[in-house]
């Protein structure tokens, strides 16, 4: 859907670099190849190394194309995360709404973002799989109200807003995580967060059209500059090492200013 | 003399069956049947006539009081020896020491076995066991008895010639039936009440083809069929069969149960165990066993994969490799439908003109970018152009891998865009990584096939680079490569390659008596064959085609034999091998058919092959 508007005439358009990480089998692929192609694949197999897509995510005001790296998530590719969040202008950290431990490797994906990613970074948290749930089927069980259409999320879908879902959460089938968990998590540490069913295509457009309301404008800029191809060729490179330094609690700010513009 | 069940590679030829009564082996507790040759198939219903083998008796009379058990209905079965160890002190001691029975094995050999008194007075026996040559060979004088095999037909070399001729029918006409499909289906999982455990044994045991791989300790690491719940129980005894020779210092390399073949490979503190009833030599079940090692350490890498058991031997090696199990099934998957990829060690390339060969050669040579290592472009696993450096070939295993990986595995593909995956290729060096990008291409109008289809149609760049930040240089790379080719018509002269697909025989020569034939360069490691249309495009076809060329490469390469020609003739089709310096070539045809026939439409196809060398092979790819 996003992309249908992407035919629309000139408005400026900026490349967004965003990454996938979370636990092995909780649905990265699959949503990103919901948000992609719209499709969706039955038992996918496991992703080996990384993919790179890209698609465009059209706003009122402007495109984002963004460039997608979609994870593998099994331990061993885990030291090769590093690469691809390096200069990731925002992240989906993805779990499985009915597996808690897939909660906790997001949970510990999001400190090491925090820590080590440029400290502009926007975290999405993402619980998937909630048409395994009893509120599967509708889609305002979880955050997505706000922006269900793509042109529409203008205003951050902060943690804050998803609070009165969270009852209904609980009385899923399947489901192990609840919303108000994750919701409360999600709020502390600043993240956006949606519960999506990349099955069923609930939520999915809604996450990455919120990720590109929160980038900053100012983060655009130089995406653009970066975007546009020449920039890309390093796949990690400069700010690897600044950001490491010592962004701890900086990152973490920024995350909310970005998200709250 | 029979170094009978267990000597250090299958011998052919002696298989005497020593029932021997090991306390210790209860899982080999049938008759044992020495075989007489390394593998005895015994094809159902009609066997050619055996001439009388002296030797075999010879073979047998070291062996106190063995029964053979004869397998009544025709089997094919292949009974190689039945226990063989790799014992480094193969001396004729140590294997009375390790009692070994051999076992029949025959496809059907179970339903019916007729014990003979003595082994000697077998003329069931010979019957029985038809010996083929097994490639692993005999150790000692055995061997020398082989030696002639090619040269003279008499004695031995009889048998050897019979166990040939009937394994194609053999194949052709028992094992491979409708089973084979079933063989890809799942055995399902075990649910919660776990109260359909019988349901799925029963199913995995119906399953004609195991790989099980499982760690010094016994730790089960990866299973063909069935997880390692559910057939731990065999797992443990799997291991314990392997540790009883460990403990004499001892390594089993294989054994028969009936119809069944088990081909343990070992490899550090990895057992690798395949066990077939899909009469396959042990030789080639012992290569899909070196691929399946070979994936391992392409996920792993040899120095960690040696850490992990290092530090701890009880190490539970199915965590690190989590994702990667979908390669090893893919793999396991092609070995089941039959590879001639595995069967020749060889790669397969696209049929090209030899200037558009060049032409992509030198795009790629153009558009290389500088932390290239090695760049590939292929078609449904066949290889199109490659460039290399130099000083490095390329390792057949490892673009096995590769192509599995790429093409055969969904995990690639499945991801929708490019992919950056950092991999392994042991052949090349086996302790660190390489990044390899992958891109699809669509050259395709109308990519709405059926998925076999697509995947031979499917066309990859495969870019291998020592850097793993450079990404996207390989992609910038790609997008050159891509726009060369575009400009200068390769993709097209790549389309027409893939559309005009493999010839099948009558194209190469009209009216040929040929059926398929497969036809491996030596010098270029490289195979090409006809295509499996008409005959044999369905996957059990398929299957008894690869069983015929298993037998017949399994006869040719017997240890120590020299054969040049081989020609077996069965009930349900004529094969023919040919060995020469420059080349192996295989081929199938009608039973009954006219061996000058055949022989003329195999020399004309190897003319014609060589006739077009350039456009079928790749020669030295493009270097920089």
């Amino acid at each position: 859907m996003s992309e249908s508007a992407s035919a629309n005439a000139p408005k400026p358009s900026s490349s967004v670099k965003l990454v996938l990480l979370g636990e092995a089998a909780v649905g990265k692929s699959s949503l990103v190849l919901r948000f992609v192609n719209n499709d969706f694949q039955e038992n996918k197999e496991p992703t080996i190394g990384a993919a790179f897509l890209t698609q465009k995510c059209s706003l009122p005001t402007r495109t984002i194309k963004f460039e997608i790296w979609d994870t593998a998530g099994q331990e061993r590719f885990a030291s090769l995360a590093p690469m691809y969040y390096r200069n990731a202008q925002a992240a989906l950290v993805v779990y499985d709404v009915t597996k808690p431990s897939s909660l906790t490797k997001a949970k510990h994906w999001v400190a090491e973002l925090q820590r080590q990613a440029s400290p502009g970074i926007v975290i999405a948290l993402v619980g998937n799989k909630l048409d395994l749930t009893n509120d599967g089927g509708d889609v305002s069980g979880a955050t997505g109200t706000a922006q269900s259409e793509s042109e529409s999320a203008q205003d951050g879908d902060e943690g804050a807003g998803e609070e009165d879902e969270v009852q209904d959460a609980v009385s899923g089938d399947a489901r192990k995580v609840s919303t108000r968990e994750a919701t409360g998590y999600a709020e502390e540490e600043g993240l956006l967060f949606f519960e999506t069913s990349a099955k069923t295509g609930t939520n999915v457009v809604d996450v990455f059209t919120a990720i590109a309301n929160a980038i900053p404008e100012s983060s655009l800029k130089t995406g653009r500059g970066t975007g546009a191809g020449t920039g890309q060729t390093a796949l990690g490179g400069r700010s690897a090492e600044d950001s490491r330094v010592n962004l701890g609690d900086r990152n973490a700010a920024t995350a909310k200013e970005g998200c709250a513009c | 003399m029979p170094a009978a069940g267990m000597n250090t590679h299958q011998d052919p030829k002696t298989d005497g069956q020593q029932p021997v009564e090991t306390p210790d082996q209860p899982y080999l507790s049938r008759p044992s049947i020495l075989d007489h040759d390394g593998r005895s198939d015994s094809s159902e219903g009609e066997r050619p006539p055996l001439p009388p083998r002296p030797n075999t008796l010879s073979l047998l009379d070291d062996e106190t009081g063995s029964r053979a058990a004869l397998q009544a209905e025709a089997t094919t079965a292949i009974s190689r020896t039945d226990i063989e160890t790799q014992s480094p002190e193969t001396s004729e001691s140590a294997y009375s020491l390790l009692a070994v029975r051999g076992l029949a094995q025959g496809p059907k050999a179970r339903a019916s076995l007729s014990q003979l008194a003595s082994p000697r007075g077998s003329e069931a026996g010979d019957s029985v066991s038809i010996r083929s040559s097994v490639p692993n060979g005999d150790s000692g004088d055995v061997e020398a008895l082989f030696m002639d095999f090619a040269a003279t037909a008499p004695g031995n070399q009889r048998q050897d010639a019979t166990g040939l001729l009937d394994f194609p029918e053999f194949a052709a006409d028992d094992i491979d039936d409708d089973g084979i499909l079933s063989e890809f289906e799942a055995v399902g999982e075990l649910n919660e009440e776990g109260d359909n455990e019988e349901l799925l044994l029963q199913r995995w045991k119906v399953k004609r083809k195991h790989y099980v791989i499982l760690s010094a300790a016994g730790k089960p690491i990866w299973t063909r069929h069935g997880d390692s719940g559910l057939i731990s129980g065999y797992v443990g005894v799997i291991q314990t069969i392997i540790s009883f020779y460990e403990d004499a210092n001892d390594h089993l390399r294989g054994f028969s149960a009936g119809d069944t073949r088990f081909v343990v490979l070992t490899r550090g503190s990895l057992h690798l165990v395949a066990i077939s009833r899909m009469m396959e030599s042990d030789n080639q079940l012992r290569l899909q066993l070196e691929a399946l090692y070979m994936q391992i350490l392409s996920t792993l890498t040899l120095p960690s994969l040696t850490h992990l058991f290092s530090v701890r031997p009880s190490t539970d090696l199915s965590r690190p490799l989590q994702g990667s199990e979908s390669l090893l099934s893919s793999l396991a998957d092609s070995f089941t439908r039959g590879s001639p990829s595995t069967l020749l060690s060889a790669l397969e390339c696209l049929k090209i003109r030899k200037q558009h060969r060049q032409a992509i050669n030198n795009a790629l040579l153009k558009t290389k970018a500088s932390s290239l290592l090695y760049g590939l472009l292929v078609a449904g696993g066949r290889l199109v152009s490659v460039v290399r450096p130099k000083k490095h070939s390329l390792h057949p295993g490892d673009l096995q891998l590769l192509f599995n990986m790429v093409f055969e595995a969904d995990g690639v593909k499945a991801g929708g865009g490019e992919s950056w995956i950092p991999v392994c290729l042991p052949g090349f060096n086996s302790s660190g990584y390489l990044y390899m990008y992958v891109s699809f291409l669509d050259i395709r109008d109308d990519i709405e096939n059926s998925a076999e289809i697509t995947k031979d149609e499917s066309v990859a760049i495969v870019l291998i680079s020592p850097d793993k930040e450079a990404f996207f240089e390989m992609q910038g790379m790609r997008d050159a490569l891509v726009e060369q080719m575009e400009r200068n018509g390769s993709l097209k002269e790549i389309k027409t390659a893939i559309d005009n697909g493999r010839p099948s025989t009558t194209d190469i020569v009209p009216g040929t008596v040929l059926h398929h034939f497969l036809y491996k360069s030596r010098a270029n490691v490289q195979f090409t064959m006809s295509s499996y249309a008409p005959e044999f495009s369905s996957v059990t076809r398929r299957r008894r085609l690869m069983s015929m060329y298993n037998n017949l490469h399994a006869s040719i390469h017997a240890k120590n034999t020299h054969v040049k020609v081989h020609h077996c003739v069965s009930r349900s089709a004529t094969s023919f091998g040919w060995v020469t310096p420059v080349f192996e070539f295989y081929c199938i045809a009608e039973p009954n058919t006219n061996r000058n026939a055949l022989a003329q439409s195999a020399s004309k196809i190897a003319q014609w092959v060589q006739r077009e060398e350039e456009r079928l092979f790749i020669i030295g790819g493009a270097q920089e």
